[in-house]
């Protein structure tokens, strides 16, 4: 099997339980999910999850499909990291003195095009949006100058096709309401 | 419309009122009292059958409605209630049976505090539906119904639960019919892809070895009809799962038998000699193809499916035609060109004589001996002209009724095929008695099975249903043995099976019954039983060890099947 990181996009219902019923799909195939990120989408009543796996090809396909058959799921789509653009936020939480008591920390937040989101007397937070691979980086860094908390959020991802696949989705059951009814 | 205040229990009658439900399965509890109180004043218009026990409420419902084709209904309390219904929506879940459950639930404002009789329904029964929803407020009531319908019998059909909070049962409530034929995340029909149409036929027409594997979603999709122009065109013999088995008749001449484990030879074996593998509303289940490493490898694979998550799911397809089969077959067939393939259609009978002389022979005429249970199956198939509808528990019963029972009509077996409940045959025949009641309905069960749920005759006393039980009595439970004889080195651990005397079983419950262990008397034991009036127990001695043949060990090929004897 070649397994690889692969992101899933999934449009669905705003209503309580979708989140469960999506996770508990992965779950029954014992796939760890590595990333979840969930919120409003622009549209109203819609909401967007992201989710990073690895698995392979095959699995993938079968998931998504899986995801996409529960009722309040709009769409589901997967995603190899070359069809996406993606970012994580990660949040550094450093003690004062060490911003403080040298340059030392200041350079790291100008070298990782990092930002400093608040200072006081206690401690300062760093923020920095990237890939993995960069909030990983100054976590390593940082870590040695005393790192009292660190968090990374879920990644968030956009495709590169110029295709908008939900809005068609949208257009295509629009017209089907119109014939049908509405609910 | 006009909008009236009433109940939510009373809004909830009257919403399944409008989605013409005849017929409801259940047992009440403290959490569904208020609906109780309401359904005596409905008594004239819905018939509420008291089972003995939710599980039995859940299967009587999935029986009602395989034969009917409608949704079936059953009505439950809170927390155990509610739970001992999960088994029966797991096995409509797995065997796509459309399927309402209304459980009650504690009050709102009880919820989350571990209340008296409270339990999480909806995430636990979530991964096992269509389609689970708490109704909190009495407003909800004529839209979560018209919605649970709508979506338990839409496109691939399945079990919904609404889990009804006491508050809104008692709540008032402006009742306003609903009808619901649109939720905008849900497409239960797809469009037919035509370009997938075109590809299937070009690819039929160029067959030379044909074979199509014919599942439930035929009847599902009432396609009877569609189904047998598309084979008889096209000249196609077809293999039937044992859930599709009704789907055509048995003695139609393209029907060549049943897939799978202990299906026939011949359609096994084809399997893996066929240039285009042909499956409609069927999802290769692991039963049908044994080790997918070497199914159907040399095929090409055209998959008929309402189900797009059933697509590439265990069989690699070459062409998917998605939709509901009474549309898409009907669309291929008009493409394809009339055919034969007689040369191909005679290559079967070297299977059929080679499981005839093997196995059939002796299992359906001994000469001597115990009673075999496909004797009992054929005599009674013979007796009722093949128009009764079986009715299976599992195991050893339910492989050899499949086997041996011959069908003449649609919609004409009930079994758990993707769960394999046992305690599944005793209440879906009660179930199914109700949904078919011109019908003659035969229940096929063990010994081990119809303790499982036995406590539903006390449902067949009172409700009046009429069920022929036939008791193929081993005193094992046979299908383990039978593993254990194969491959535990006859270690019969558990499966011996002390009985009691079913003769006083029935007769508590006031159910003729007969009791027969002699070859000579079985056909006019059967005689009497299908003579009778109401409901009958045949119990019959069986061969303690009896074997069902064919036999493709679990995760073997499917070309591997052992003969035995």
């Amino acid at each position: 099997m070649n397994k690889k990181l692969y992101t899933i996009n999934v449009y669905s219902e705003n209503v309580a339980g979708v989140l469960n019923q999506v996770t508990t799909i992965f779950t029954r195939r014992q796939l760890n999910i590595e990333t979840l990120s969930v919120s409003a989408s622009s549209i109203q009543g819609i909401h967007k999850y992201t989710i990073t796996v690895y698995t392979d090809a095959a699995t993938i396909e079968k998931v998504t499909k899986q995801i996409e058959k529960r009722i309040d799921v709009m769409q589901a789509h997967y995603y190899t990291d070359d069809q996406i653009i993606f970012q994580e936020v990660a949040l550094y939480k450093v003690p004062a003195v060490s911003l403080l008591g040298s340059n030392k920390v200041e350079k790291l937040v100008r070298k990782h095009n990092a930002r400093i989101l608040e200072v006081n007397q206690t401690y300062a937070v760093i923020e920095l949006t990237g890939h993995p691979d960069d909030t990983q980086a100054l976590y390593d860094e940082l870590m040695p100058m005393g790192l009292w908390q660190f968090v990374r959020s879920g990644r968030i991802a956009i495709t590169k096709s110029p295709v908008e696949r939900l809005s068609n989705f949208l257009a295509l059951i629009e017209s089907r309401k119109g014939k049908n009814g509405a609910e | 419309m006009d909008k009236q205040l009433v109940t939510g229990s009373e809004a909830l009658i009257r919403s399944l009122l409008k989605e013409g439900v005849d017929t409801i399965f259940g047992y009440p509890g403290g959490a569904i009292m208020p609906v109780y109180d309401c359904l005596y004043d409905h008594k004239h218009e819905l018939n509420h059958v008291l089972v003995r026990h939710e599980q039995g409420a859940a299967h009587a419902a999935q029986g009602y409605a395989r034969v009917s084709g409608k949704v079936g209904v059953c009505i439950v309390t809170s927390g155990p209630g509610a739970t001992n219904t999960i088994t029966g929506i797991g096995d409509a879940m797995l065997d796509s049976t459309p399927m309402v459950v209304i459980a009650g639930q504690v009050g709102a404002a009880l919820l989350g505090t571990d209340a008296f009789q409270e339990i999480d329904l909806v995430s636990l029964t979530q991964p096992i539906t269509k389609w689970s929803y708490q109704i909190r407020h009495a407003d909800d009531i004529p839209w979560a119904v018209a919605r649970a319908f709508y979506i338990a019998r839409s496109g691939r059909p399945g079990p919904v639960v609404l889990d009804f909070a006491k508050n809104a049962q008692l709540a008032k409530v402006e009742y306003e019919p609903q009808t619901i034929n649109f939720i905008r995340s849900y497409q239960p029909y797809l469009d037919i892809d035509e370009e997938a149409v075109c590809a299937a036929a070009q690819l039929i027409n160029f067959a030379k070895k044909p074979l199509a594997l014919v599942g439930q979603g035929v009847e599902l999709g009432d396609a009877q009809k569609e189904l047998l122009e598309f084979l008889e065109k096209a000249d196609i013999p077809a293999g039937k799962t044992l859930l599709g088995l009704s789907a055509l008749p048995t003695a139609h001449p393209l029907n060549k038998g049943m897939l799978g484990m202990h299906g026939n030879l011949g359609p096994n074996v084809k399997t893996n000699e066929c240039d285009v593998l042909i499956a409609i509303g069927m999802r290769f289940d692991d039963r049908v193809t044994g080790d997918l490493h070497t199914y159907a490898k040399q095929a090409k694979v055209i998959h008929f499916d309402i189900d797009p998550a059933e697509i590439n799911k265990n069989v690699k397809t070459t062409v998917a035609v998605v939709g509901n089969c009474k549309e898409t077959l009907a669309a291929v067939t008009a493409h394809l060109k009339e055919n034969k393939h007689t040369e191909w259609i005679e290559s079967f009978k070297e299977s059929e004589e080679t499981e005839y002389n093997s196995v059939i022979q002796g299992e359906l005429n001994p000469v001597e001996g115990p009673i075999t249970m496909g004797e009992v199956v054929n005599r009674i198939s013979v007796a009722t002209n093949h128009e009764a509808v079986l009715v299976t528990d599992v195991g050893q019963n339910q492989m050899m009724a499949a086997r041996y029972f011959q069908f003449t009509k649609n919609r004409s077996i009930v079994t758990s095929g993707g769960l394999g409940t046992m305690g599944f045959g005793l209440p879906a025949s009660i179930g199914a008695s109700f949904g078919a009641p011109d019908r003659t309905i035969c229940l096929f069960c063990g010994d081990g099975g119809i303790q499982m749920n036995i406590q539903e005759l006390g449902t067949i006393m009172e409700s009046g249903a009429t069920v022929k039980i036939i008791l193929l009595n081993n005193s094992y439970l046979g299908m383990v043995r039978q593993w254990q004889e194969l491959f535990f080195h006859e270690r019969y651990s558990s499966t011996p099976m002390k009985n009691p005397d079913y003769m006083k079983i029935a007769s508590a419950y006031g159910i003729k019954s007969r009791a027969v262990h002699l070859r000579e008397e079985l056909g006019e034991a059967i005689q009497e039983m299908l003579n009778a009036e109401g409901s009958f127990l045949l119990e019959v001695g069986v061969i303690e060890k009896g074997m069902v043949y064919p036999m493709t060990p679990a995760g073997a090929t499917v070309t591997n099947m052992l003969l035995g004897y």
